[in-house]
């Protein structure tokens, strides 16, 4: 064997060990579509579209970061947690079996804010204007008559020894009385302890519409802001919501908290979201639960209020979210966005994807198997058609499957459904440079050639359509590659993997193969081909 | 020594204009059904929620259950939902028209009213695609498309002649429209990935007419005098024979086995290629070449070349140089 021999076996020998030591080091990464999983992408809201591409690239960053702090408390196996361009926020999660608790935990603001509970008198008072208001501004086709019966009678359901009762009799004599319109939004609220309305949960829409009005806005007390209660009371069909008249200026955020975690209050059996407010937050804390014993305070978490104790005490550093019969899950993940602070600014999802596991595990059950049978023909066709040459070009082939697989670790690129087949296809076009070489070597044999001529005239010629052919492949995939996304990215990267090492194998591992075989073969003996 | 084709002699050229008539029949069936779609279905393609934006939710349930039962609770809360079977006897593809319903985000809506039925199911998997994102992905499959033949027109033009890059766009415009009609007939779902399939068809297609591009060429410049072109491309043609119906008969054989035994997701993706490589062989001989000559005889470097009606005389045998 020659020294040039020994050197082109070397340099097959180094390409091999280096793939399979990336194997062995790295693993080949599974998208999302084979392990299962969710798939979200992410966008700073600017409804208004006053933000500037600066700012939003800012909200972003930091949205990023909580996002990232969130999910990594949360506790997933290798999460991907993007910036993609300048505003846009892409998060996988592999192996995710509850999807809608995952959603919620990477989108809530988580913005905490603490309010007073204002007496509702002073709204109240303000009640008939606004409802004349209403009356004026809104088309009288979009006040419905009012149905206080229904609304009566559920409300009797749900408040059995209150004075609600009288009061709701009250205003539906006086609703019947001043006719169906000029009530529209007071006939809808029903009085329930220092600062709180119920409205029935058919009605929320209405009333928030009624309250959007700036004809409404401008005649609501001053400092006053209506918000609704985080979840429904009742059951079955009469549900209800409560709607709280709070101080409009927070007293305190929650970027005072230092501390949250979910616990049971053993008294009431309820859960609860214990928390520990930082030094400054403590003062203000203590000195405003001091001057309002007796009074509510509202804990209003992204515009909703979670929890609206009573104070019974001064309280300085720490307190609690009371959160009913709400499950623990719930109170753990609210204690898990509360530690991991706000998002900057509101976002919404733009797209979600989710694989289930069993779909995953039957795309990498098939492609293997459809893989291995596909792979299993070309080898079939190559042995009948080109024997010796055609087993050389199987062995070729081998090493370039151990190549593309040991590319893809070591580049940590991720393996897709539409990926195997990416693989399996380049099988399928990797034997098309040992054909274009192979039927060169035979032309140039029936030409007349020597047999060693002919196999280097064959290598030389084919080399150009090789190339150009390959490099065509290569240029529509890193096209599709940055158009794409996941499962289709993941085609482009193995087919381009599989090219370059398609074109090493060819040209030089066959190649290396071949002078092997010639050099074993008697001379006299034809070129099996 | 088994071999295909061995000095074969087909006239490929001589025969171009069947090819064309053929050629110009199967354009205009995939335009005709492109139009049947636009005005039976609203448009030409399928297109999935990758692109329209929407919402798609696949289902499988552990116990019977039927399509009025699922419409019946889903109905009323996603308004507009498709519900069709989907493979298995329990499995069931629900499609909505958005991405949000008013105060909500419709894959939340969907399975809210699913858990209302009280069986137990699973979901398969979700693609839910906000408008924005759809719109930007119509854009970018688009852009995909005209930015690879572009860069391969270039490409072919800086290494063979601009003639040569223009047959083989054609060509390859040609097969993508085949494979696109190809889609509208079966009425597959077009996501991201069937893109990625055609952008695969395109570049295995032109690989081909490059192969035989190269031996044109190559034969061009071995036979110094003038030659007649037509004979020099069927020459190239007969002499790539082998190896065009060796490595397409493997890749076909790979993609076969990925279209039967591949599963869902696979699947339609493999046969989409299938197909389309079928439509590329086709294409590089007999649009590719035939269009090669047609470009060539009006715009070609006349001293080089000759181009004249096919000889009258019985053509000269492949391999006898003129």
């Amino acid at each position: 064997m020659s020294g040039n021999l020994v050197r082109r076996l070397a340099i097959i020998g180094a390409a091999l060990a280096c793939a399979i030591f990336f194997l062995a080091r790295n693993g080949i990464k599974q998208g999302l579509d084979l392990v299962g999983g969710m798939y979200l992408a992410i966008q700073v809201q600017d409804s208004a579209g006053t933000m500037t591409a600066q700012a939003r690239a800012d909200a972003t960053d930091q949205a990023l970061e909580v996002i990232r702090n969130r999910i990594d408390q949360f506790g997933v196996r290798e999460p991907v947690i993007q910036k993609f361009g300048n505003d846009r926020i892409i998060v996988e999660l592999a192996g995710i079996d509850d999807e809608e608790r995952a959603m919620n935990l990477v989108r809530q603001t988580a913005f905490l804010e603490f309010q007073l509970v204002k007496d509702s008198r002073e709204f109240e008072a303000a009640l008939p204007r606004i409802d004349r208001a209403i009356t004026a501004a809104l088309p009288a086709g979009e006040l419905e008559q009012v149905d206080t019966t229904r609304s009566q009678s559920a409300l009797d359901l749900l408040f059995q020894d209150t004075t609600a009762k009288d009061s709701a009799a009250a205003d539906s004599a006086a609703a019947s009385a001043a006719g169906p319109n000029s009530r529209p939004l007071s006939s809808l609220l029903q009085p329930n302890g220092a600062g709180e309305f119920v409205v029935a949960k058919q009605d929320m829409p209405k009333v928030q519409r009624y309250l959007a009005l700036p004809e409404v806005q401008r005649l609501l007390p001053r400092n006053t802001e209506l918000l609704w209660g985080d979840s429904d009371l009742g059951q079955g069909a009469a549900l209800f919501r409560s709607l709280y008249v709070l101080d409009a200026k927070p007293f305190m955020l929650g970027t005072a908290l230092e501390d949250a975690q979910a616990g049971k209050d053993p008294q009431f059996n309820e859960t609860i979201v214990s928390f520990q407010l930082n030094r400054p937050g403590g003062r203000t804390f203590d000195r405003i639960t001091g001057q309002n014993i007796g009074n509510r305070i509202a804990i209003v978490l992204d515009e909703q209020v979670k929890s609206a104790p009573v104070v019974n005490s001064r309280i300085s550093t720490s307190g609690q979210i009371q959160m009913g019969g709400a499950p623990m899950t719930e109170a753990r993940d609210l204690a898990l966005v509360l530690r991991s602070g706000s998002l900057p600014a509101k976002i919404e999802v733009i797209e979600q994807r989710q694989v289930g596991p069993s779909l995953g595990q039957d795309s990498i059950n098939k492609g293997i198997i459809a893989g291995i049978i596909g792979i299993v023909l070309v080898v079939a066709i190559m042995l009948v058609f080109y024997r010796m040459a055609g087993l050389l070009s199987v062995l070729a082939l081998g090493i370039y499957c151990v190549l593309v697989l040991g590319g893809m670790a070591g580049f940590e690129a991720t393996l897709t459904a539409p990926g195997i087949a990416g693989f399996v296809l380049s099988v399928g076009m990797a034997v098309d440079a040992n054909v274009l070489i192979f039927e060169r070597i035979r032309e140039e044999i029936l030409a007349g050639r020597t047999q060693r001529m002919a196999v280097d005239e064959g290598f030389k010629h084919a080399m150009s359509a090789i190339v150009d052919s390959n490099l065509s492949t290569i240029i529509t995939c890193l096209i599709l590659y940055q158009v794409g996304t996941g499962p289709v990215r993941g085609f482009a990267v193995t087919l381009i993997m599989g090219v370059i090492a398609s074109f090493f194998s060819a040209v030089f591992i066959t190649r290396t193969f071949f002078m092997v075989y010639m050099d074993r073969k008697p001379a006299t003996k034809p070129i099996s081909i | 020594m088994l071999r295909l084709f061995t000095n074969a002699n087909y006239k490929f050229i001589e025969i171009r204009r069947i090819a064309y008539i053929g050629t110009a029949i199967a354009l205009t069936l995939c335009v005709a059904v492109g139009l049947f779609n636009h005005f039976t279905r609203g448009a030409w393609l399928n297109y999935s929620v990758d692109f329209t934006g929407g919402t798609l939710m696949q289902v499988r349930y552990s116990e019977p259950t039927n399509e009025n039962e699922l419409r019946a609770v889903v109905q009323p809360a996603v308004p507009g939902t498709e519900i069709t079977r989907f493979g298995a006897e329990n499995e069931f593809l629900l499609r909505a028209p958005r991405f949000t319903e008013e105060g909500g985000n419709t894959v939340e809506r969907l399975t809210g009213a699913l858990n209302g039925l009280g069986k137990q199911y699973e979901v398969i998997r979700t693609e839910a695609v906000g408008p924005k994102v759809g719109s930007e992905l119509q854009v970018k499959a688009l852009t995909a498309v005209v930015l690879s033949l572009l860069t391969i027109l270039i490409y072919l033009a800086f290494r063979f002649e601009w003639r040569f890059g223009l047959a083989a766009i054609l060509a390859v415009a040609h097969d993508t429209v085949l494979t696109l009609g190809f889609i509208a007939v079966t009425q597959m779902d077009v996501s991201l990935t069937t893109i990625a399939a055609i952008l695969t068809v395109l570049g295995f297609s032109m690989h081909d007419t490059i192969i035989i591009f190269d031996r044109v060429r190559e034969n061009l410049a071995k036979s110094g005098k003038k030659v007649d072109f037509i004979e020099i491309l069927d020459r190239s043609i007969n002499e790539t024979l082998p190896r065009t119906v060796l490595t397409v008969g493997t890749t076909l054989a790979t993609l076969l086995a990925l279209t039967l035994l591949g599963g869902h997701t696979i699947s339609g993706f493999a046969l989409i290629m299938f197909v389309g490589i079928v439509f590329g062989t086709y294409s590089s001989v007999f649009v590719a070449s035939p269009l090669l000559y047609e470009i060539e005889k009006r715009w070609g470097d006349r001293t080089k070349v000759k181009i004249g009606s096919a000889p009258a005389a019985p053509a000269t045998r492949a391999g006898a140089t003129v």
